[in-house]
């Protein structure tokens, strides 16, 4: 049935052997970039026909396990290099092959004229090949290695820029904290696997048979102590709060690789996970909790941070740390389809968002190149007025803007909608409810805010940039508008396959699509859910329109105040800062959370490991071992002088010998 | 046929009498010879590997009379079973790459280094392969002695300290185990064991208290050589000191002798004993891996800093071992091939730079990525394999360890090794990128050559095996399985099956409960129905379904 799906990752694996391996040597661009864009395409062709074959099953029948070889058997530990194809990871490897593919595409012109074309390519697949098995592994330990090879991908191309030394530092910042989080997924994966083996004698990590055998979980308990390991895990790849500082810096590789990496796919793998284990995770009311809140959390703070930036991609990148928040309060309140479908929808419009400012600096750097100045290209500061200059690129931006700030009609509004509500009227957190969605309501006011600033900004007002420089900016090629106008069209009709049931009835009874897909995914949750408080939540239609409208308010409102300030009267901000400047100064500096962690883990486990090594291993052991030596040598030198050759003095201390023991017998 | 287990470990000998003829000053023949004789050695080793049959047993064993000294009786007895078979063919693998290794950095008395490479070669197999205990024992000295001089003679600055701390460190424990092996020869012959085969000494059954000293002088001297913390500080300043062939040797073999030492003799032969010092090694090894991790990270010298990470490497190996079951000794017996691997592959790395520029200090490199590209991709490679990153053979190694480790005893220890996977990315990424990235501003590494053809040819290999045991460990896995099987069953000692008995026998009382409980879930609830667990029902019980309806 499902037969050629190894296609689908084996394609870009093959696009990374050849450029990599000969890329150096093809070095024509368009052969390295068709080579690399074309393997993706093909996965892109395949996930189609699977995804088509997938829906032509009955949606009881919609779950696929192919397995190609036993990767590791040891004892009772066995974990195969199988795929499992489902709507969860249809959906998936739709939107990684597909984004991916336009990502690609774009970077052919973007990354045209750089040294290291082919290794950009390169790491480009590998990282699209990590993915797909990411999404696509049938057990934990096929997905770790999908996890991780991404966040490896993530490093390398971080680092791309490898002579600047901030750009080392961001991608190993990235890998640590990456590596903090598979800490935690390890220690789940073997909790799991150790909880189940010994009191159930389940030996397994194979995704279909923990579901199946999830029934015999408790709720709470050893749950939450598993769930919550698997979060950690999560936090690390998906930038959530206390391990988010890396996505900023991570800003640091080329546009595109912040696209597809850092928006679109791999920072939504720990979204993915959870919904992929749903089953375990709804079995914790805490781990629910801390998740939402974490998630609620993450999506305000974020969000204060994006307001004040000025470098156009660090905006987005608070922005998708932000908007990454929503997808787990989604998770937390049990609202996995909700939460994936903001996956999906993030994808488009981040997407478009970030390779539209990749136009934009693009653009602006080879303006400001030619101007022969040193003006920063990435800083908003500069920009302003591109709109008559790049009016594709504008018009795509504004829908990818108005897509995610929320408003009625375009596919952002579908899904956090469907979110926030679900934050109001889930069953899981009582009071805290109202709390959550008030969190998740204000950074939706503060993303239309920041949002429209930095349209604003860049696109509205007067050119700031260097008159000499203004007349060489431009519209992009073809390549990379054509991306740009395919996914701006997707930010707009994407959310029309998920429209929340109470809309979908006021329009005539149309369904929520992607719910219904999506169903068997979460089938063990909703039994359990219908087992354990199917009554609570609430139900009230009217309240529910009410909610709706104080969201679009609320970001109608953070347009509006956005206009104001950065249109009509561009004076306000300044004052503004000049009124409140410790306020400024700590939001501008993200709240000094990097220096916390210098200050709180980085410098001590400095010092304390200098201690270990020239004050313990140094000192004390080897001052022990010389310290033995010298004994032994100093004790030589006295033992050596009693042989002193003379005959007497042997006579002397054998007599002495003799008296001695003769004492010691006598006194006995 | 019969004899190819001395025929592999003769030919290095073989060599070196051939070596005598040849004059000392055509350097390149004697390079040229070595070499050959290493790589027919290794090929001869590979005939072991194919006709090796998946079972328990010790095979290709030669068992002949040697020495008959009043009561002591020792034999040539030799064999491979799985637990050693990978390691001989890891030594055969090694000892080629290392003798090409040295080929332009040592130009002075090349052929003692080679005749010290060959002797090395045959103790180390020798060791491997020895049934017989007083033949380990040989072997085990008889290895001394060429790395005494290789480290001493044509090693840096401050060889003699290193190789005498080496030969003293290790000497110590040597001495104690050579006390315990007659020992335990005594107490053999008095119950009627005839010889020194270690066969016949696993069924000896002693008293725990002999056990327990008799373990202790055996877990020293085998600690010294893994090394465990803190008996390690011999370790990095052998390896700095050591020319490249005897790093790579060092590292990649003779540290598996001490790993070896436990799984075939500490622990099967004193199990009991083992177990009660189970929670102490183990805690020894943990230490050791997060010690030796922050030790690394702050190195100046890159050598070191590879030294150091082997004492955290090994350390993972000793909790594998100590976790007493299939998962964790198999993850510990990969983890001793992929050190040998891929930290064989870091010391020629070192080695390559450090002959080009003559230092090994961090603070002068930078940049060499744009420089070496070729050089920056292997190092990349090899340095994710030391980290453990998945598709490669270091992860495969680390996770059975630890969950090996998880699942028994030690899960507390093991929750603390697994955080050293976060400090081995800190302090090999640190290093890798303040060597390769960043500005290339030194102009003595401006002009620096990329890898030639020999240097990549050294390398391939060991690139290569660090993706197949990373994506297809399970033939590796099944050789040695049996026979790891076979020893943790060996290692259960007797007073805890008689415990598990007693356990079992205990609540029969309890045993109609849960029966009646687990008829309920079998056949009272459609599978996949939502059942609620045993523990749920004591909170919860009003939600039940069935009593709801």
């Amino acid at each position: 049935m499902f037969d050629n799906v190894w296609l689908i990752p084996i394609l870009p694996f093959i696009g990374f052997l050849i450029n990599g391996l000969f890329g150096k040597k093809i070095k024509n661009e368009t052969v390295i970039g068709t080579i690399a864009a074309g393997a993706v395409f093909g996965s892109f062709i395949v996930s189609c026909m699977t995804l088509y074959k997938l829906l032509s099953l009955g949606s009881e029948e919609r779950l696929a396990e192919v397995k190609f070889f036993s990767w590791i058997t040891s004892g009772t530990f066995n974990a195969d290099v199988a795929f499992l194809i489902d709507p969860l990871s249809c959906i998936m490897i739709m939107i990684v092959s597909g984004v991916g593919f336009l990502i690609h595409l774009y970077s052919i012109a973007y990354m045209h004229g750089e040294e290291g074309f082919y290794r950009y390519f390169a790491y480009l697949n590998l990282f699209t090949f990590s993915m797909f098995l990411l999404v696509l592994g049938n057990n934990l330990l096929l997905m770790f290695v999908g996890w991780e090879g991404v966040g490896l991908c993530s490093y390398l191309l971080i680092g791309y820029y490898f002579h600047k030394k901030s750009a080392g530092d961001a991608g190993k910042k990235a890998f640590v904290m990456n590596r903090v989080g598979d800490f935690g997924f390890l220690l789940g994966l073997f909790t799991l696997f150790w909880y189940m083996g010994s009191t159930h004698n389940v030996w397994t990590i194979t995704f279909s048979e923990m579901a199946k055998t999830s029934h015999l979980l408790p709720t709470g308990g050893v749950v939450t102590v598993i769930t919550l390991c698997f979060f950690l895990g999560a936090t690390g790849k998906s930038a959530q709060i206390p391990l988010y500082t890396w996505l900023p810096d991570a800003m640091e590789g080329p546009t595109p690789v912040s696209a597809l990496i850092h928006a679109a796919t791999m920072v939504t793998a720990g979204v993915y996970m959870i919904a992929r284990m749903n089953y375990l995770f709804i079995r914790s009311p805490e781990t629910l909790t801390v998740i939402a809140v974490i998630g609620a959390c993450t999506a305000l703070f974020a969000a204060t941070i994006g307001t004040a930036q000025n470098d156009i991609k660090r905006v987005l990148a608070y922005s998708t740390v932000s908007q990454l928040g929503y997808m787990f309060l989604a998770m937390g309140v049990g609202a996995f389809g909700a939460g994936v479908f903001h996956l999906m929808t993030h994808a488009f419009f981040k997407a478009c968002l970030f390779l539209g400012s990749g136009a934009v600096i693009h653009s602006m750097h080879g303006a400001l190149h030619h101007a022969h100045s040193h003006d920063d290209a990435q800083d908003m500061r500069n920009m302003g007025g591109l709109k008559s200059k790049m009016p594709i690129t504008f018009a795509t931006f504004l829908l990818a803007t108005i897509a995610i700030a929320g408003i009625p009609g375009f596919s952002g509004f579908f899904s956090k909608d469907e979110i926030l509500w679900q934050a109001f009227s889930n069953p899981h957190h009582g009071s805290l409810n109202i709390l959550l969605w008030g969190m998740g309501a204000i950074a939706a006011g503060l993303t239309a805010f920041y949002m429209f600033r930095l349209v604003f900004m860049t696109f509205f007002g007067e050119c700031r940039i260097t008159p000499k420089a203004k007349d060489h900016l431009h519209e992009s090629p073809l390549v990379i508008v054509i991306p740009l106008i395919v996914l701006a069209g997707l930010s707009v009709v994407g959310g029309y396959i998920g429209i929340p049931k109470v809309i979908g009835e006021v329009l005539g009874g149309i369904p929520n699509y992607f719910e219904h897909y999506l169903d068997p995914v979460f089938k063990y949750s909703e039994e359990y859910m219908s087992v354990h408080g199917a009554h609570g939540g609430i139900h009230n239609i009217a309240l529910e329109w009410g909610l709706m409208g104080t969201s679009v308010l609320i970001a109608i409102i953070g347009i509006t105040v956005a206009y104001a300030l950065y249109v009509s009267n561009t004076g306000i901000p300044v004052k503004f800062v000049a009124a409140f400047p410790a306020l400024h100064r700590a939001v501008y500096n993200k709240w000094y959370i990097d220096e916390l962690y210098d200050f709180m883990i980085v410098n001590p486990c400095k010092s304390f490991s200098q201690f270990l090594w020239k004050g313990f291993d140094v000192i004390v052991i080897d001052g022990a071992v010389n310290g033995v030596a010298k004994s032994v040598m100093a004790l030589s030198g006295v033992f050596r002088l009693m042989q002193t050759g003379l005959l007497s003095n042997y006579a002397w201390s054998m007599a002495f010998g003799v008296v001695v023991m003769l004492s010691y017998f006598i006194l006995k | 046929m019969s004899n190819i287990l001395s025929l592999t470990t003769f030919l290095p000998i073989l060599g070196v009498l051939i070596l005598f003829f040849i004059p000392k000053e055509s350097k390149s023949v004697l390079r040229g010879f070595t070499f050959a004789v290493t790589l027919v050695t290794f090929l001869v080793s590979l005939l072991i590997l194919t006709g090796f049959q998946t079972n328990a047993e010790f095979q290709f064993v030669e068992n002949v009379p040697w020495i008959a000294a009043g009561p002591f009786v020792m034999r040539y007895n030799i064999g491979v079973d799985g637990i050693s078979l990978w390691l001989v063919i890891l030594t055969t693998f090694i000892m080629p790459i290392s003798v090409m290794s040295t080929w332009k950095a040592v130009e002075d008395k090349v052929k003692e280094y080679m005749i010290c490479i060959l002797i090395l070669e045959t103790s180390l197999i020798g060791a491997f392969i020895s049934i017989d205990m007083f033949l380990f024992y040989i072997y085990w000295e008889l290895m001394l002695i060429p790395m005494y001089f290789m480290i001493g003679i044509w090693g840096g600055k401050n060889r003699l300290y290193a190789t005498m701390k080496f030969f003293i460190y290790t000497m110590v424990g040597s001495l104690l185990m050579l006390v315990a092996f007659i020992y335990l020869y005594m107490i053999g012959s008095q119950a009627g064991i005839p010889d020194f085969s270690v066969l016949h000494f696993y069924n000896l059954h002693l008293d725990p208290s002999v056990q327990m000293w008799m373990f202790i002088a055996f877990a020293l001297a085998f600690a010294i050589k893994v090394p465990m913390f803190p008996l390690h500080t011999w370790l990095p300043d052998a390896h700095t000191e050591a020319p490249t062939a005897g790093s790579v040797i060092l590292a990649a073999i003779m540290l598996k002798m001490g790993t070896y030492g436990y799984v075939r003799f500490a622990i099967p032969l004193f199990p009991e004993a083992a177990h009660r010092f189970a929670p102490l090694l183990a805690t020894l090894a943990v230490i050791g891996i997060i010690y030796a991790a922050l030790v690394a990270m702050v190195q100046e010298d890159v050598k070191k800093l590879v030294a150091y990470s082997s004492v955290a490497h090994l350390g993972f190996v000793m909790l594998g071992i100590f976790a007493f079951n299939v998962q964790g000794m198999t993850g510990s017996m990969l983890q001793m091939l992929n050190h040998g691997v891929s930290t064989g592959a870091l010391f020629l790395i070192v080695g390559f730079i450090y002959e080009r520029r003559h230092t090994r200090l961090i603070t002068d490199f930078g940049g060499l990525a744009k420089q070496m590209p070729i050089f920056a991709t292997m190092f990349l490679i090899v340095t994710l394999s030391s980290i453990g990153v998945p598709g490669t053979n270091g992860f495969v190694g680390e996770f059975l360890v630890l969950i090996g480790g998880y699942e028994s005893e030690l899960r507390w220890w093991t929750v603390v090794a697994a955080s050293g996977v976060i400090f081995a990315a800190v302090y090999m990424l640190w290093m890798f990128q303040r060597v390769m990235f960043g500005e290339l501003n030194n102009p003595k590494n401006q002009k620096l050559l990329d890898l030639d053809a020999r240097e990549i040819a050294i390398m391939v290999p060991l690139l290569l095996l660090i993706f197949v045991m990373g994506v297809y460990p399970n033939p590796f896995i099944a050789k040695m399985d049996p026979a790891v099987k076979k020893l943790v069953s060996q290692i259960r000692p007797a007073s805890m099956d008689a415990a598990a008995k007693a356990l079992a026998a205990v609540p029969v009382a309890n045993a109609a409960e849960s029966n009646e409980t687990s008829e309920q879930n079998h056949t009272g609830m459609p599978a996949g129905h939502p059942v609620i667990p045993h523990e749920g029902q004591s909170t919860s019980p009003a939600i039940n379904p069935h009593e709801a309806k």
